[in-house]
């Protein structure tokens, strides 16, 4: 055993040593460090056990304080750990069980030794094992050391007993197959606890396990409740009593009598000084929110002096209540309170609230929201709160509720030209999104707009220049369609002037008159007529407050939407002015939009000169006007599958590796597919390429590439995730306010939601609801209950396997089991009497059910469900989408989604 | 289950980290990083339980270490809150009123204790007296290897003489 580094044996640092030589280290701490790690790296090498077991405690120490990577030493570690003696084994696992994962390479070889210390005569060696194996047992272990776990179940030394039973519980999550061998001898080994380990903590632990069970057998339930209520009452220990109501709540919600002694509990915990009491009463109440809202309004009064409670944990699980508090009758007057609110809180919690209204008002695709014009400029407001952040959200929804419901494009198109009009939000970089999506609606739907120019103005004045490039094409896009309208309207006017004119003669009248109004702009306006589209220094001379000036002059004269010759030429210089600079943008999107719509200016300026359109001209109009009239629908999320692919179409292959070539470009997060023909990319890059010439293209054809274009690019690019970024950020704690005030706030706030809290009749809502378009697949409701992982899956499976599975063959065990358990029953303690009996359900159950099978198919057709969309889960939301029609005929279902327009790439 | 247990000291130096799920490297460093920052920041007159990435952190404060479990959001709190206190009685006990001091130079010795205390991520042995014994047990255990092997590395430094 002598080591050739006998020097090193002697003078090896122990880890004391280090310690204190760290600590004195000031700042050379990590030049220390990789000091010592080149000692440990020599010294772990020596054939000496001693020296290689403290090197490896060092390097432990060092790995778990400091984090320098120790799974270099793994193999030495396997070394320690099959030395016969009992410190180096210790210091071994221990660096085992600090180090290896799953992706270990050596782990593979620890197998045997883990057999032979599990088998070991000595206990602690065996323990030293589990614990180990706990920690770091992968599939493959966990298979081969099932046997001997298996034994020391039965083993005689108690604490080994304990632990194996924790390793079981590894080895089940890890390999599920286990349970086929070991259910029962965990059964005998929790029947035959002794009543020394029985307190709060397996109590605890014994609610969990019906908890679990409590849905898979609804029997179970009945006998179980009675005794959990007995506890309730009884016991002094809180987390016993906060564990059954959380059973009470999670599993019995159907058990009245539970429910409202829980919710009595629950308020004892909710009035009680300790904050933890406070925060895991708020925390039960929504966990039952959604079947017995009555406690939550119960106590409303807690819960809403808690929304200014110093602990953001505590105001953010009460914000989630009085979430769950809001319904069609009440959400106006709380979503006014929580915007309220919110202005004055700190902006992480503002934007929590504004997150939570968002979501809220959203769900089920705006299932609460009758007043449609109310929430549309709610939405606005919300965009002015300084502290918003959740443009994206905002965003989405005025869009969404722009498409779904017709009623309110009016008012949607008011609150986005406030909006737009405001140069100050252009400055915020947060409502940049909110602005785009305003600009769309605008554009989309410009007919309901009373100012159309107005708009335009809006759309293009100088702070725009401040928007991100992505949203200035929206803008462009959106004025020319503003322009397009405009000039329709005017062409519609003009033929109607005409036709008045034949009849009578009044037409000349007026027209005369608009003309003597606006003597100014006629008089500049065949100056500009003759520009090109470039960039003019002309044009920079003038301002463009002179520009607006007459405009709004201008508009103010136009009585509704009659348009003059003056004012469109007008409408025309403002667009080329304001564009002009942008065909130079190097962005080649707003470079391209803005070319486009200069060349279409600078042909209708051309046709409409001195008052008169040219038929051309009138006839481009049109055409451009019928392609952006027509309405845009959602398209469903599975319509591009519906499509069947055609032949010799290749995507897969020649995309296959495009991760790797654009490697950290950010791709759009979907492909660009909406071409009208499904011919996939190319086709339309060709299409393209023309329309970025500068020079105007022939009439019909350019009419047709403008429309293609605005097809091929959209205007408006509507991501089709919505992530809920809720409660995802952890908030610092904010500055406590002075308590005074947050009283103050506090009773404002109870005063404030105690009215609107009051069940309402509907009549303050004269107006009916308008028809909300919903899609039957593309809409997946977003309150899917909590499903448990697979693995769990897995394991439930195979518990129930053991339980029902072999009903032929327990009929003889199983009768004796309910003997032991009838026998042992006299003799226990309360806590005991609920095992027995629950197992006694459960065996008297098994012929009871009849077919097992079917059972259990059903539940693994719930995993495959998840995997791919099945049928089954179209019918289940199907059944609920016709039970919401029931109650509500007046929403149409569409099978359409919202992301009709796509982006090219 | 219980994910993690921290052990961090008021200034953000972690003391002791045993870690019950699979963790790389690097997500430790973060995940450390994250919640000594949530958790150091907090007042005194909060609740001890943080929400933290769909899991719940529970903490208490001794003196001017900071004792943090993860668990999972259907965990007892308070019953973690109990195993916190118990891990805080039982090396006070070992140790005799336990300081910061004791955990830096016998961090091992605070693992070992914790391995009776916990395993697998759940509570094994709630009875201070018998996890007590038996890391006396294993301390014996430990000594007279220690014994043997250096009589034995003393024959040998003799005998190469």
């Amino acid at each position: 055993m002598a080591s050739p580094s006998l020097m090193d044996t002697l003078f090896q640092r122990t880890l004391d040593d280090i310690i204190k030589g760290l600590r004195h280290q000031q700042a050379g701490e990590s030049a220390f460090i990789s000091k010592v790690v080149e000692e440990i790296r020599r010294e772990i090498k020596s054939t000496d056990l001693h020296t290689k077991s403290i090197a490896l405690q060092k390097l432990t120490y060092i790995n778990s304080i400091h984090f320098i990577d120790m799974s270099w030493a793994a193999f030495h570690a396997i070394e320690c750990i099959s030395s016969p003696n009992f410190s180096h084994k210790k210091v071994g696992y221990l660096a085992i069980s600090m180090s290896f994962n799953e992706s270990t390479s050596v782990i593979l070889l620890i197998t045997n030794q883990l057999r032979k210390d599990l088998k070991s005569n000595n206990e602690f060696e065996v323990s030293l094992a589990l614990d180990c194996l706990s920690r770091i047992g992968t599939a493959d272990l966990c298979r081969d050391l099932t046997p001997e776990v298996f034994t020391l179940l039965s083993s005689s030394k108690v604490f080994v007993r304990k632990k194996a039973i924790g390793v079981v519980l590894r080895v089940f999550g890890k390999y599920p197959d286990a349970v086929r061998v070991c259910f029962k001898r965990l059964v005998e080994c929790l029947d035959g606890t002794d009543p020394q380990i029985v307190s709060a903590v397996v109590g605890v632990f014994l609610l969990k396990i019906f908890a679990k069970l409590a849905p898979l057998e609804p029997r179970l339930a009945k006998r179980v409740v009675e005794p959990i209520c007995d506890h309730m009452r009884r016991t002094g220990a809180k987390s016993l009593m906060f564990e059954c109501i959380r059973t009470v709540v999670t599993s019995f919600t159907d058990y009245e009598s539970a429910v409202k002694l829980s919710v009595a509990k629950i308020r004892d915990f909710l009035v009680d000084d300790d904050p933890n009491l406070k925060y895991l009463g708020l925390h039960a109440l929504s966990i039952i929110a959604p079947n017995h809202l009555w406690a939550v309004l119960e106590n409303k009064e807690v819960v809403i002096k808690s929304l200014s409670d110093d602990d953001p944990n505590v105001k953010l699980e009460s914000l989630r209540l009085v979430a769950a508090m809001v319904s069609e009758s009440n959400v106006v007057e709380i979503c006014r309170v929580l915007v309220n609110y919110s202005l004055k809180s700190d902006p992480e919690f503002c934007n929590e609230i504004l997150g939570s209204i968002l979501s809220k008002c959203c769900q089920n695709v705006y299932e609460i929201i009758v007043d449609f014009d109310w929430y549309v400029s709610l939405l606005g407001e919300m965009s002015r709160i300084p502290h918003c952040q959740k443009g994206e959200e905002i965003e989405n929804q005025l869009i969404d509720i722009g498409m779904r419901v017709k009623d309110v494009r009016p008012e949607l198109v008011r609150v986005g030209r406030d909006l737009l009009i405001d140069p100050a939000l252009l400055g915020n970089s947060f409502l940049h999104r909110i602005l785009s999506a305003a600009a769309w609606v605008c554009g989309e739907y410009v007919e309901f707009s009373t100012k159309p120019v107005e708009l335009v103005e809006a759309l293009l004045q100088p702070r725009t220049s401040l928007l991100p490039p992505s949203i200035r094409t929206v803008y462009i896009q959106s004025a020319f369609k503003i322009l397009i309208f405009c000039l329709h309207s005017y062409l519609l006017q003009r033929e109607n002037i005409a036709d008045d004119m034949a009849s009578e003669m009044l037409g000349l009248k007026s027209q005369g008159e608009c003309s003597g109004s606006s003597a100014l702009v006629t008089g500049k306006a065949p100056a500009c007529q003759e520009q090109d589209e470039g960039f003019n220094p002309r044009d920079s001379n003038k301002s463009y407050e002179d520009l607006s000036i007459i405009n709004e002059g201008d508009v103010s004269a136009l009585l509704e939407k009659g348009f003059t010759h003056e004012s469109i030429v007008n409408l025309l210089n403002l667009i080329e002015l304001a564009l002009g600079p942008l065909s130079g943008s190097p962005d080649v999107e707003v470079q391209e939009r803005s070319k486009n719509v200069l060349g279409f200016v600078d042909l209708i300026k051309q046709e409409i000169s001195n008052g008169f359109v040219s038929e051309r001209a009138s006839k481009i109009i049109d055409m451009v006007h019928d392609a952006f009239t027509e309405e845009l629908g959602p398209v469903s999320v599975n319509a591009q599958e519906k499509v069947p692919i055609p032949d010799g179409l290749m995507l897969k292959e020649n995309l296959a590796d495009l991760d790797a070539i654009c490697g950290n470009v950010q791709l759009p997060s979907s492909i660009s597919f909406s071409m009208g023909s499904p011919f996939g990319e190319s086709v339309g890059a060709s299409v393209s390429i023309p329309q970025s010439k500068e020079e105007s293209e022939p009439s019909s054809e350019s009419t047709s590439l403008l429309a293609e274009h605005r097809k091929r690019h959209g205007l408006y690019y509507l991501p089709s995730e919505k992530n809920e970024t809720l409660a995802n950020d952890y908030p610092p704690a904010n500055d406590p306010k002075s308590s005074d005030n947050t009283n103050d706030d506090a009773q404002d706030l109870v005063k404030l939601t105690d009215k609107s809290l009051l069940p309402k009749r509907r009549s303050n809502h004269a107006k009916p609801r308008p028809v909300v378009v919903k899609l039957d697949e593309g809409d997946v409701a977003p309150i899917i209950a909590k499903k448990s992982a697979t693995r769990d899956d897995l394991l439930s499976d195979a518990v129930r396997d053991i339980l029902l599975g072999n009903v032929a063959k327990t009929a003889s065990s199983q009768s004796i089991i309910s003997d032991k358990s009838s026998s042992k029953r006299k003799g226990k303690e309360k806590l005991n009497v609920d095992l027995p009996e629950s197992r006694e359900i459960l065996g008297v159950e098994k012929p009871d059910l009849g077919n097992p099978s079917s059972r259990r198919s059903k539940h693994r057709s719930h995993g495959k469900e998840k995997s791919r969309k099945s049928p089954e889960k179209k019918n289940s939301d199907e059944i609920g989408d016709g039970e919401k029609e029931s109650r509500r005929v007046d929403i149409a279902i569409v099978g359409i989604k919202q992301n009709k327009e796509l982006k090219g790439p | 289950m219980i994910h993690f247990v921290l052990l961090i000291s008021r200034q953000g130096k972690v003391r002791l980290t045993k870690w019950y799920s699979p963790y790389s490297q690097k997500e430790r460093t973060k995940v450390i990083r994250e919640l000594s920052g949530v958790i150091l920041s907090r007042g005194p007159k909060l609740c001890n339980f943080v929400e933290w990435r769909g899991y719940k952190v529970v903490y208490k404060r001794y003196a001017s270490l900071y004792f943090c479990m993860c668990i999972d959001q259907d965990d007892n709190e308070l019953e973690v809150l109990e195993i916190i206190h118990h891990y805080v009685e039982i090396l006070d006990r070992y140790f005799g009123s336990v300081c910061e001091l004791d955990l830096i130079f016998n961090f091992h010795k605070a693992y070992y204790i914790l391995d009776e205390l916990l395993i697998a991520g759940e509570l094994q042995e709630s009875s201070k007296k018998t996890v007590a014994r038996l890391i006396a047990a294993q301390d014996s255990l430990v000594e007279s290897a220690k014994e043997q092997a250096s009589s034995i590395s003393n024959i040998i430094a003799q005998a190469t003489k």
